[in-house]
């Protein structure tokens, strides 16, 4: 029985692969760097599939410009249907198998810490690109991970800063159930508390993942009163609760502030439904005439024939970061390339960025600022770079929260 | 109070949504005593389809209702095809097997939607006329949701009338009671299914279609629905169409109110009220208790020894597995590490559902709690490998006799959904409670000890437990303890007349596959160096389901098959393409259609028919 059906699985195997490999699934070459890439792409396809395009364009941009030292760099792609353990199985697997020289990718903050805990335990290299929990860098911080997106304590600060500047004095929340939703509703508090001791929080909704029951959620919202609102909500949710509070006039009148609700994979879909007047951070990718911003986006449109959303910088300027620290460190060895990383400054098309020697957090930061509507789609106003640097605990803070080896 | 009054009304709205989908699911569950994963799928097709024909139709009311309405008639005609040409070829297949089929069109249809609507989440238009909102005690109340407060009483009272004024509605009635009897007076069974399945898909699609100006359209409406469908159904008793509806009543103002005290109480609401109602009531608000389906399955097997072909073919497996390891890679080792963990994981869910004769929806209540019961361990009191590996069972098993002392009350369908309903309690415990569990971050540095921290230690060591305990578990079933399970399986009254206490026979056995559940858990943890809630998650729970109906109820080794085939088709898929959620529906759907016992009962059926030829 076992013999029979291993014979039809490597059948099986032979009919996938001539019908379906992905074109990036390249077979082994003695001259190329490999970075193995894991993520969620068929959970969260929305934000990752622009990011791997970007990662394409960027791989392509580094290999076409003489790779690192003559040598190409190549990436190998990996789902991991957004569970951590898969995750870590398929890290071994590019290791081991694919001998890749890093790890690189995550989206969920789950699978982002068991990828961070698996790269310490068996001390290899491991940049994060997406995952956004401070436990990351901090709490759960390693020598041999490094994460490159705006932390969710960085992206609350960026938004306290402007909710101090409101003249609310009564503030609700609203954020999905799971650890993202749960601390950024925590920093947002405590800061917000230390810049405006006289605010209250008198309503907080926790509404699941995915699965917000919007009416009842806005009712409960509205029924508290409260003068502004932090919003971190986001994809679906966000769109129904966008929804239900504009019918029911839950944002007559109230301040809203949210996270990530500028970006484009969220603002998009809301389509001439975009909430207006709302304090974001977000991305405004029609706006950035930087000229490292808009060589990077004719070069996206060029390629893929679309418009970057805030998944392809990330994606961008992950690969941008692995070039930079390769260049820097010389050789393709774990201890090199992670001294590298150390302090690493590289562009990415927000600008200069470094990764921190103390948290091997990057500073690369986030857009703040308004939502319009213009021509019948939302878009942002107004906004500013808030450069990350400007929005991280001051050092002996970072010490204490990250356990010093 | 005016406030009270909105959210009373806002639950209203959400409760005539979730009716619309459990009565198609309830209606095709009556009939067809199918568990359909599928539904849900339906449910984002009509949802998915509405946008498609509302933003290409003219605008104005024509297009919009025609287009909601061409949505769910396309729906219906979709789960007519899905009938006939996959779940009418296997209606006597084992009970639960259809599940398997239901599951495969589930992964199918994932795929299906991202390639042909992307994966962007989409915004249909507002309905014309309903866009706005209207006063209600001088508060502001949406136009859109007090139409759909009364779509939910508008379509019962027609499948009411369907039901009870039609002569279809008659026969369907009378399928559900007796499905044999009516086949025996004459009526075109087929006919009957196939609509049947039909109006349901319908259901499903029309409740999808009307959330088209309430909420976006994207990837995650079917499993998200697909639960609560299901609390539903069965909260309100299978099959009963009153019940459904005063379910979806009950848990849509249940949860306008709760959030209000519990913000973050939406996580586990619904199961939190299954599991209150089933205890109380075995069979649901309005349930009766089920006719026990005759004909469909034959009697179950007598488990024998194995033939001398297979021993020698398991020797032959377990020797290889001994052996050719230390020539592997690592990684090779790491996926048979992880199938050993499976094997025993599904071979402890199969101990209780082939020979216990009950289905489990929620077994990765026990692997997680096996899994975190060594994480806590480490993580708590430093506790040593050796010390987690003993806790893991312990703490497992706690659990199955906790829950078990529930669950073995019940019989079949609601059994199951009582066991899932355990499991997303644990689950949610094991989500919420960060301070202990680490919320959804879950706990880290789980390793093993260092003796052991090597891939080909660990291997032989999950090896050795595993199949240790699979083979445990195999003699249990030989020893009496086994022929009084399956003795009050057979004939719970035969049994009881000679003696034999059924619940304390069930409720042991049912401890034990959770202990056995809980030793795999353990090893996994140690295995991955870090636990999470999705370890006790729904979809484990499926894939355990999945690995033992794959591999056959009825056989000691389909589990096994099961096991290393679903884990080995998934692991391989999942590197070479994309699409693998396409390509393993679709082999899943061929598995079923072609080996309708499993593929160990297949291999078994083949056996058994070349040793009749010569007598014959």
């Amino acid at each position: 029985m076992t013999g029979l059906m291993i014979g039809r699985r490597q059948l099986m195997a032979g009919v996938g692969t001539l019908a379906l490999a992905a074109p990036w699934i390249a077979r082994a070459q003695s001259n190329v760097i490999r970075i193995g890439e894991i993520n969620s792409y068929t959970a969260q396809p929305a934000f990752l599939l622009p990011y791997r395009n970007a990662w394409i364009l960027a791989q392509e941009q580094v290999n076409a410009a003489g790779g690192i030292d003559g040598r190409k760099i190549e990436t190998i792609f990996r789902d991991d249907g957004g569970r951590p353990e898969d995750a870590v199985r398929i890290a071994g697997e590019l290791l081991n198998a694919e001998k890749v020289a890093l790890l690189a990718g995550g989206f969920l903050s789950n699978v982002g810490l068991a990828l961070a805990d698996f790269a310490r335990q068996n001390k290899r290299l491991y940049v994060a690109s997406e995952p956004l929990t401070d436990t990351l860098v901090w709490s759960h911080g390693n020598r041999y991970t490094f994460r490159l997106r705006a932390s969710t304590y960085m992206q609350s600060a960026m938004l306290v800063e402007e909710a101090a500047k409101l003249p609310a004095r009564r503030w609700a929340t609203v954020a999905p159930n799971y650890e993202y939703g749960q601390s950024a509703v925590r920093s947002f508090k405590e800061l917000l508390k230390k810049a405006r001791p006289d605010v209250e929080f008198v309503a907080e909704q926790f509404p699941a993942l995915g699965r917000i029951d919007a009416g009842a959620t806005v009712q409960a919202l509205a029924a508290a009163n409260p003068e502004a609102i932090f919003n971190v909500t986001f994809a679906a949710d966000l769109t129904n609760f966008v929804r239900q509070g504009s019918t029911r006039g839950l944002f007559e009148r109230r301040k809203v502030v949210s996270l990530l609700t500028g970006e484009p994979e969220y603002l998009e879909p809301l389509g001439d439904e975009a909430p207006e007047g709302w304090i974001v951070t977000g991305y405004p990718w029609d706006q950035i005439n930087t000229p490292e911003h808009t060589a990077f986006r004719e070069a996206y449109r060029q390629r893929w024939n679309a418009h970057p959303y805030l998944g392809s910088v990330v994606g961008y300027s992950t690969v941008q970061a692995i070039a930079a620290m390769l260049k820097k460190a010389g050789k393709v060895e774990t201890e090199a390339m992670v001294d590298a990383m150390s302090g690493l400054q590289f562009q990415s098309p927000f600008g200069q960025v470094e990764f921190r020697a103390i948290d091997h957090q990057s500073t690369m930061g986030a857009y703040v600022g308004r939502t319009v509507l213009k021509d019948g789609k939302g878009t942002m106003a107004d906004w500013r770079y808030a450069d990350g640097r400007n929005y991280m605990p001051p050092d002996d803070v970072v010490r204490q929260l990250r356990p010093q080896a | 109070m005016e406030n009270l009054i909105l959210q009373a009304l806002s639950g209203l709205a959400s409760a005539s949504s979730l009716f619309l989908v459990a009565s198609g699911l309830t209606v095709i569950f009556g009939v067809s005593r199918i568990v359909n994963f599928a539904h849900g799928s339906f449910y984002m097709l009509g949802a998915y389809l509405a946008w498609t024909f509302v933003t290409n139709l003219p605008r104005g009311h024509l297009g919009f209702w025609g287009g909601v309405l061409g949505a769910a008639l396309a729906v219906g005609v979709i789960g007519m095809a899905v009938e006939m040409l996959l779940l009418r070829r296997i209606y006597r297949a084992p009970e639960l097997f259809q599940l398997l089929a239901t599951f495969g069109v589930v992964l199918i249809v994932q795929d299906l939607a991202l390639l042909i609507w992307g994966a962007q989440d989409l915004l249909g238009p507002r309905a014309p006329g309903l866009r706005g909102s209207t006063e209600v005690l001088g508060l502001r109340f949406p136009l859109y949701e007090l139409f759909l407060i009364g779509v939910g009483p508008v379509v019962l009272g027609l499948l009411w009338l369907l039901f009870y004024r039609t002569r279809w509605g008659t026969l369907v009635r009378a399928a559900t009671q007796d499905r044999e009897m009516v086949g025996a007076l004459g009526v075109n069974q087929r006919m009957l299914f196939t609509s049947v399945f039909f109006l349901g898909s319908l259901l499903a699609g029309l409740g999808g279609a009307l959330q088209l100006p309430r909420e976006s359209v994207n990837l995650h409406m079917d499993l998200s629905i697909i639960a609560e469908a299901f609390v539903v159904v069965v909260v309100g008793g299978l099959g009963s169409l009153s019940g459904a509806a005063l379910a979806a009543l009950l848990i849509g103002e249940l949860h306008a109110f709760g959030i209000l005290i519990f913000p973050k109480i939406t996580l586990v609401l619904v199961f939190l009220v299954m599991a209150v109602v089933l205890v109380i009531r075995p069979h649901g608000l309005l349930g009766r208790p089920q006719e026990a389906a005759r004909g469909t399955g034959m009697a179950e097997p007598v488990i024998r020894a194995a033939p001398p072909a297979l021993k020698w073919l398991g020797l032959a497996a377990l020797i290889a597995a001994i052996l050719l390891p230390p020539f592997a890679g690592d990684y090779a080792l790491t996926v048979l590490t992880d199938m050993a963990v499976f094997i025993l994981f599904a071979a402890s869910l199969h101990f209780i559902m082939g020979p216990g004769g009950m289905a489990s929806f929620g077994h990765a209540a026990y692997f997680g709690l096996g899994a975190y019961g060594a994480a806590l361990a480490v993580k708590w009191l430093a506790a040593p490998m050796g010390l987690g590996l003993a806790l893991a069972p312990l703490a497992a098993g706690l659990g199955g006799l906790v829950f078990g002392w529930f669950c073995v009350r019940l019989s079949g369908v609601y059994s199951a959904m009582l066991t899932l309903a355990f499991a997303q309690i644990t689950w949610s415990i094991a989500f919420q409670w960060v301070e202990l569990t680490g919320g959804d971050n879950g706990i880290l540095g789980v390793w093993p000890a260092p003796w052991a921290a090597g891939k080909l230690t660990y291997y032989y060591l999950t090896l050795a437990l595993c199949l240790g305990a699979t083979l445990i578990l195999r003699r249990i079933i030989h020893a009496p303890f086994g022929y009084a399970l399956r003795a009050q399986r057979d004939s719970p009254l035969r049994a009881e007349a000679i003696g034999m206490d059924g619940f304390r026979i069930r409720w042991a056995g049912f401890a034990l596959a959770a202990c056995m559940a809980g030793i795999a858990g353990g090893l996994f943890a140690y295995a991955k160096g870090s636990v999470f809630p999705t370890y006790l998650d729904i979809p484990r729970s499926v894939d355990a389901l999945l690995m033992v109906l794959l591999g056959g109820v009825q056989t000691l080794s389909g589990p096994i098959a099961g096991a290393i085939a679903f884990t080995g088709l998934q692991e391989q898929l999942s590197r070479m393409t994309d699409l693998w959620r396409l390509v393993l529906g679709i082999v899943i759907v061929l598995l079923v259609l072609f080996f309708p016992q499993g593929l160990a009962g297949a291999a078994r059926s083949a056996w058994e028919a070349r040793d009749a030829r010569p007598n014959a």
